[in-house]
C-alpha cells in the first residue's frame, strides 16, 4: 500500500498525472477517491474491500472527471478487462491513461465486508479468476496474495435455471423482473455502457416501456445483456448497484458463456484482441439458420 | 393448449432484396400457403435488432420468422455476415430467458426462392400451431405480474 501511495504522490509531483482514481476508506466501506494534491496521496488504500470497478469513471459519459486532465487508474485484473474494454471501442485512448494495476487476492462482495474472504462473502467474478495479475499496466504493484475462496452462489443459481422447463425460466425472469424498478443503476455503473443517448431513453418510437413493469424490464435487462455480448468485463457492478438484488451478472456471464463456445472469443485486458461482435467469418456456424 | 380453433400470429422480419422479392414471387406464382405471417420489411438482415423480435413477443406474436439473403448475396456485401453473429448469440440466449427458440425461424431465402419462403412460412405456423399460443407475456397480466400500481388485479 506505501508502493501505491508513494507511486500516486510522484506521478501527480511530476505533472504526468492530474488525477489519480483509486480506493479510500469511506464512514461505510471503501469508496472511490479522485487524487488531485499530491499530499492527499495518502488517502489511498487497496484491500480486499475495494470492490468497485472505477473503469467506469473513464467512460466518455463522465466529461467532468476527463476534464480533471490526464488521469491515472487503479485497477484489479477484471477491472483492467474493462479499460482495454473502452480502449478497443475507442472510447479513450491507451496514451491518455496511466494504469496502475494491482496484484489482487480476490474482493469481497460489498465496499463494506470486513473481515477475511469466505466463500459467503467472496465476490462471484473471484471464482477461478485467472486475471489476479492485470496485463494492461503501466505499474504492477504489491505481491501475489493467496488465491481467493471459491463462491458457488452463481453457479449453482445458474444450473437450477438451466433444469427448469422453458415456461418456467421466463416465468423465473418475470417474477426476479417485477422487482426492477428502473433506476438504471445497473446502466449507470456499467462501464461498458456508454451510449450517449441510451436506447431505453428514446421515446420515437419507444422501443422499450420505461414504467416500472416486467415486461418492459424484461426488454431492457436483455437489451442490456445483448449490447453487452462480448463486451462485458464481468464486474458484476450491475448487480451490486441493483437495490432489488436482480441477479444480473447471470445473464452476462451466460451470454460469456455463449460468446466462448461460438466464437471461441474471451474478454481479456488485451485491448488489441478485436470483439466477436463487428467482426465476422464467412464460414461462421449457421446449423439454426434453414 | 390445445389446437382447436387456435391459429398462431407470426411476425416475420425479412429484408428488401431478398426475402421480400422472394415472398413476392411466392405470391406472383400463385403458391399457397399458411395467412398466418405478417411481414415486416427493412432494407437488410442487418437492421433486425434483436429487440425487434422481443417486442413482436411482447405485442402478441405468438413467432418470429427472420430472413434475409444468402451468405455472400448480402445488397450490403456484408449485413446478413453481422446479422449472422447477432443471432447465433440471441438464439442461444433467448432459451435462458425462457423463450422456447423452436418459435423463431431464421432463414436465407433468395429472390428466386418462391417456393423455399412458402415452406418456411408453411413448416413455421405448423409448428408454432403445435406449441400453442406464446403465453409467456400474456399470463404477466393474469397473474397480476404486471408491476407497480397500476396493476390488474
Amino acid at each position: 500500500m506505501r508502493e501505491l501511495k508513494n507511486l500516486a504522490k510522484r506521478l501527480l509531483e511530476e505533472g504526468t498525472v492530474k488525477v489519480v482514481i483509486g480506493y479510500e476508506e469511506g464512514p461505510v466501506g471503501v469508496r472511490p477517491v479522485f487524487v488531485t494534491r499530491p499530499a492527499d496521496a495518502e488517502k489511498l488504500v487497496f484491500n480486499s474491500r475495494c470492490v468497485q470497478n472505477l473503469a467506469a469513471y473513464l467512460s466518455r459519459r463522465r466529461g467532468h472527471i476527463a476534464r480533471l486532465g490526464k488521469s491515472a487508474i487503479v485497477v484489479k485484473g477484471c477491472d483492467a478487462r474493462a479499460v482495454a474494454g473502452l480502449i478497443r471501442e475507442s472510447q479513450l485512448k491507451r496514451e491518455d491513461v496511466v494504469v496502475i494495476g494491482m496484484r489482487c487476492g480476490g474482493v469481497a462482495l460489498r465496499p463494506s465486508d470486513e473481515g477475511p474472504l469466505t466463500p459467503e462473502t467472496v465476490a462471484d467474478r473471484c471464482s477461478g479468476c485467472e486475471s489476479r495479475e492485470p496485463k494492461l499496466a503501466d505499474h504492477l504493484l504489491g505481491e501475489l496474495p493467496p488465491a481467493p475462496p471459491k463462491a458457488t452462489r452463481m453457479f449453482e443459481l445458474m444450473a437450477q435455471i438451466e433444469r427448469m422447463p422453458v415456461a418456467e425460466r421466463f416465468r423465473f425472469w418475470a417474477e426476479q423482473f417485477e422487482r426492477c424498478m428502473r433506476c438504471n443503476a445497473c446502466r449507470e455503473v456499467c462501464p461498458m455502457c456508454f451510449c450517449e443517448r441510451c436506447i431505453q431513453d428514446k421515446s420515437q418510437p419507444q422501443w422499450i416501456e420505461t414504467s416500472p413493469h416486467a415486461r418492459g424490464n424484461l426488454s431492457w435487462h436483455f437489451t442490456h445483456a445483448m449490447h453487452l455480448a462480448g463486451r462485458c468485463s464481468s464486474c458484476d457492478e450491475c448487480q451490486r448497484a441493483c437495490p432489488a438484488g436482480l441477479p444480473l451478472g447471470l445473464l452476462n456471464r451466460k451470454m460469456a458463456e455463449i460468446v466462448r463456445n461460438r466464437f471461441e472469443y474471451q474478454v481479456s485486458d488485451d485491448s488489441t484482441v478485436p470483439s466477436p461482435i463487428g467482426a465476422f467469418k464467412q464460414q461462421d456456424p449457421q446449423e439454426f439458420i434453414k | 393448449m390445445t389446437s382447436t380453433g387456435f391459429e398462431p400470429k407470426i411476425a416475420a422480419f425479412v429484408c428488401n432484396w431478398c426475402t421480400y422479392t422472394g415472398a413476392d414471387l411466392a405470391g406472383t406464382s400463385r403458391i399457397q400457403m399458411a395467412t398466418n405471417v405478417r411481414i415486416i420489411r427493412l432494407p437488410c438482415t442487418g437492421r433486425i435488432d434483436p429487440l425487434f423480435i422481443i417486442k413482436a413477443f411482447e405485442r402478441g406474436a405468438d413467432g418470429v420468422i427472420v430472413s434475409g439473403c444468402h451468405p455472400a448475396d448480402c445488397h450490403y456485401t456484408a449485413g446478413n455476415y453481422h446479422a449472422r453473429r447477432r443471432f447465433t448469440l440471441f438464439n442461444d440466449f433467448i432459451e435462458f430467458l425462457g423463450i422456447d427458440s423452436r418459435r423463431i425461424t431464421f432463414s436465407w431465402v433468395s429472390a428466386s426462392e418462391g417456393q423455399k419462403w412458402a415452406d418456411i412460412v408453411n413448416d413455421t405456423t405448423a409448428r408454432v400451431r403445435e406449441l400453442g399460443p406464446f403465453s409467456g407475456y400474456r399470463d404477466l397480466v393474469r397473474s397480476g405480474l404486471t408491476g407497480g400500481q397500476d396493476a390488474g388485479t
